[in-house]
């Protein structure tokens, strides 16, 4: 059990780093703005307008907040298209792209 | 009159430029490639394996679906935007444009060849157009439940008698539209056909109709001779109660494979292919995958099945033996492999790679690489044989 916890807590201490770093930057950035529209966008539309998924246009999420949009891209949502996206996102991550969404996705 | 003149020198002057693109050809071996973030078509001839030219300007193509007039002339584009556009392959124009909708998953073109049917996801429903000047004939709201919601229209096809058939995603309904009068569609429901219905095809005869289900693992199946009979759920509890994969993309049914008397279908959340035998409708076997497969393309003549996955697995195609049922190639055509698209004998298949802005082309008989096509993000592939073929 100490093993897991170990490395838990490491990967805390890497994601506190990356928030306090802000956003991902260069070569991950562009990854992550393309593969929202690209990946995300094949149920939500490459322009996010809503497709098999609902719109994620800002007006569309005004009224969620960062923390619950974060958890459904890491959870997902049960029982509905939604898969969770934790295996391939931090929550660092996720949490950036909950934000960006709020304002607006970057080209 | 001397202006006239001039004018006529002029016309006379730019037909002699166009000339050679104004040679007599048929459609037959000619073909669309989605560029899905230009929002164009590139114009494809498979004969040299060449691009003939690119239509800009149809809108948002991010999710795309292509039918083809019955002489194989025109194209009819329908876009995520609700765009549809009829583009002529031969003057490598648009003809005809509308805005339909506000979002659109796809459409079809009826059996004799006069309409085309969009489906829509808002406004749910479908829409009924004349296909020589796509004026609107008709509406049918897809309307579900207390009478105040919509569901979004997944898995239109076209079946014998001018129907249009189409599944209700948040309904669970398969509706079974007779446009013979296409001013005054007749509309047949069949409620209760299982949970989140996202696609649907129809085979290759016109007979059945089949919707995938998202909300639980079977399918729903339509014998169109006898709609009376209602759904028969088949292949339930593929899943055998182990808990389903995600699925990072919905697998596409149109276009699913038909080999003989086999049928090869996704498992949703699960890296199988299931195999089908249409004359009972049971299971036949099952083809471990290397992803959630997304198509699954039977090679003309049915040999060989052709799979490409959902994301993350997106980058690899692989080539099952349909007498062993056994995968016996991995490709790797470049990143983010979207469709795949046959001549229609066969002898070449035409694979687009998103992220690498190419599509390839194989031979399939030695399945080595025959040429690569520069595109801009391509996704959908789609030959003018499709118009000789119901369900496409
Ligand atoms: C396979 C389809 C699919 C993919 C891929 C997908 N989503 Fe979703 N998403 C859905 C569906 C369907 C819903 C609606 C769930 C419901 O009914 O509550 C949804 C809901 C959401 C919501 C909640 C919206 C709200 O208003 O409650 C967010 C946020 C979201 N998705 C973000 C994302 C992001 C970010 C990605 C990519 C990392 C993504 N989705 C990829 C299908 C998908």
């Amino acid at each position: 059990m100490i093993f897991p916890r170990l490395v838990v807590a490491a990967t805390g201490l890497a994601l506190a780093s990356t928030a306090l770093a802000g956003e991902p930057e260069g070569a991950r950035r562009a990854e992550l703005v393309n593969m929202v529209r690209q990946d995300c966008g094949a149920c939500h539309g490459y322009t996010l307008k809503g497709g098999l998924g609902p719109s994620l246009l800002p007006g569309a999420l005004a009224e969620r907040d960062v923390q619950l949009i974060e958890s459904v891209i890491l959870n997902g949502r049960p029982g509905t298209p939604m898969p969770p996206w934790r295996p391939f996102l931090s929550e660092a991550e996720a949490r950036w792209i909950a934000e960006q969404l709020k304002k607006g996705w970057p080209e | 009159m001397r202006r006239r003149a001039a004018l006529v020198f002029a016309f006379a002057l730019a037909l002699a430029a166009c000339a050679p693109t104004a040679e007599l050809r048929g459609t037959g071996d000619l073909g669309v490639v989605i560029e899905r973030t230009a929002g164009s078509v590139l114009v494809v001839e498979t004969t040299h394996r060449s691009v003939l030219g690119r239509v800009p300007g149809l809108g948002d193509l991010s999710h795309a679906s292509v039918v083809f007039s019955r002489d194989g002339r025109y194209a009819y584009v329908f876009g995520r935007d609700g765009g549809l556009s009829k583009v002529d392959l031969l003057t490598t124009s648009v003809v005809e444009r509308i805005v339909q909708s506000g979002n659109a998953i796809g459409g079809a073109i009826s059996q004799d060849g006069r309409l085309i049917a969009a489906a829509n996801y808002t406004p749910g429903g479908i829409r009924i157009f004349d296909s020589e000047t796509l004026q609107p004939l008709s509406e049918v709201p897809s309307t579900y439940g207390d009478g105040t919601r919509r569901a979004k229209v997944v898995g239109i096809a076209d079946a014998p008698g001018n129907r249009f058939v189409f599944s209700l995603f948040e309904a669970g309904e398969i509706w079974i539209v007779d446009a013979s009068d296409p001013r005054n569609p007749r509309v047949t429901k069949l409620l209760g056909v299982g949970r989140q219905p996202y696609d649907g095809f129809i085979t290759p005869n016109g007979r059945y109709y089949v919707a995938g289900l998202y909300g639980e693992d079977g399918l729903a199946l339509v014998d169109l001779w006898h709609p009376e009979q209602g759904v028969r759920k088949i292949l339930s509890g593929y899943g055998r109660g182990e808990k389903p994969l995600p699925v990072y993309k919905m697998p596409h049914l149109r276009g699913w494979a038909v080999a003989g008397r086999l049928a090869f279908l996704p498992a949703i959340g699960r890296h199988e292919v299931l195999v089908v035998d249409m004359d009972t409708w049971r299971e036949a076997g099952r083809v471990k995958v290397h992803g959630q497969p997304v198509f699954a393309v039977a090679q003309p003549g049915g040999r060989r099945l052709w799979v490409n996955f959902a994301f993350p697995d997106n980058g690899v195609v692989q080539i099952v033996d349909v007498p062993s049922l056994e995968v016996i190639r991995d490709l790797r055509p470049g990143r983010a492999v979207l469709h795949l698209e046959f001549t229609p004998r066969g002898e070449q298949v035409w694979v687009s790679s998103r992220d690498d802005n190419v599509v390839v082309i194989y031979d399939t008989e030695t399945i080595g690489e025959l040429a690569r096509i520069p595109a801009t993000h391509p996704s959908g592939i789609f030959f003018t044989a499709r118009a000789l073929m119901t369900g496409f």
